[in-house]
């Protein structure tokens, strides 16, 4: 029996296209990228959202049109989404769960003097 | 009316013009991605008219402003280049339209810095960016389209048996042009003409695309002589100000 699977926003389905609902006509047609966009110098690239290319060079132009029109970007990374490899949302309980009940981790149980500011 | 006055006019047109044709994409470009880039091209072109007739107005002076210069004119006022009014047609007739008038656009813009208008050299500057984008991203798609799949070669082929002979009006100098020129305000066609053959023939050659020679040259735009579409492109593009007069957001 096959269980159906949800798609969070983020989530790589098996066949890699990238997106969970992806009509046949354009998954025939161009291939689907990632976009990552640097908002200023200095800072990192962050994932923007994807969009329908032919090529990198006419994804980098449909990025510029679609993701910086009003003044997002300084840079711009595209990536073909079947290139990323995502972690299996099934796999959220022996993924993530253990972090769950080590608080230690987190730098909580330190008393700060108050001449140290911006912690 | 000042040779300046027509030829701020002339450049104008030719960009509202442009826009108001690359607007009917709205909402029908054949992805959505490139809906958006050729509405972009739009807005940019939209931009730069409104920077060239508020000049004009300024010049012309008493109630002109870039609104009655859009909207209250009638076609043999208009002086754009028959090129800019053709229709869509299809995607490939819409990209080697605005790869022809981006590629002409990119050399008079670069002559017109050196403009001894410094106004005039002044917007041009502000929009050669922009310029340098539409021809990068028509180029492309040119060689894409030229050199794609054998129904996107035989579109493209069409498309320039549709506009070629349109192409040539952009290198004839109207009176107006030759008066400018020789104070250094306008530009010499004759060289712009000569870059934008050596260009155009390198990017067909990658587009796989024959080169036309010895095309007949339909001209007229330039003095107020259109073709039959300008006046439905105003219809639609003036309605409201006509029905409305006055009318405002």
């Amino acid at each position: 029996m096959t269980l159906p699977r949800i798609f969070r926003y983020g989530d790589i389905p098996e066949d890699k296209s990238g997106a969970a609902i992806i009509s046949k006509e354009t998954k025939t047609d161009w291939p689907l990228w990632e976009v990552f966009i640097r908002s200023k110098q200095g800072l990192d690239h962050k994932h923007a959202g994807s969009l329908h290319a032919a090529d990198a060079k006419m994804a980098i132009e449909n990025a510029r049109d679609v993701y910086t029109r009003r003044m997002e970007g300084v840079s711009i990374w595209v990536v073909e989404s079947k290139y990323i490899t995502a972690s299996n949302p099934e796999e959220a309980g022996e993924l993530y769960e253990p972090a769950e009940s080590k608080i230690y981790r987190h730098p909580t149980f330190y008393e700060l003097p108050d001449e140290v500011n911006h912690m | 009316m000042t040779p300046l006055i027509k030829y701020l006019l002339h450049l104008a047109d030719n960009t509202l013009i442009l826009s108001q044709r690359n607007s009917e994409w709205c909402g029908h470009g054949p992805v959505l991605e490139q809906d958006i880039a050729i509405t972009n091209i739009s807005l940019d072109l939209l931009g730069q008219a409104r920077n060239l007739y508020s000049y004009a107005a300024t010049l012309i002076g008493g109630e002109a402003t870039e609104d009655s210069l859009a909207y209250l004119r009638k076609e043999r006022e208009f002086r754009n280049c028959l090129l800019v009014e053709q229709p869509n047609g299809d995607w490939a007739q819409t990209i080697l339209r605005q790869y022809c008038f981006s590629q002409y656009q990119y050399a008079l813009y670069q002559e017109l810095l050196n403009s001894k208008d410094p106004q005039l050299a002044a917007i041009v500057e502000k929009s050669i960016k922009e310029v340098a984008y539409h021809l990068r991203w028509s180029s492309e798609w040119v060689i894409r389209l030229g050199d794609g799949t054998e129904e996107s070669h035989r579109r493209m082929l069409k498309a320039i048996e549709e506009l070629w002979a349109y192409t040539g009006e952009l290198f004839e100098a109207a009176d107006y042009e030759k008066d400018l020129q020789q104070e250094g305000i306008a530009a010499d066609l004759e060289k712009i003409k000569q870059e934008w053959q050596l260009k155009t023939e390198a990017i067909f050659a990658e587009a796989t695309l024959p080169m036309p020679r010895n095309v007949f040259v339909q001209t007229g735009g330039k003095q107020g002589i259109h073709t039959e579409q300008l006046g439905f492109i105003l219809t639609e593009l003036q309605y409201m100000q006509r029905a409305y007069p006055g009318a405002k957001w």
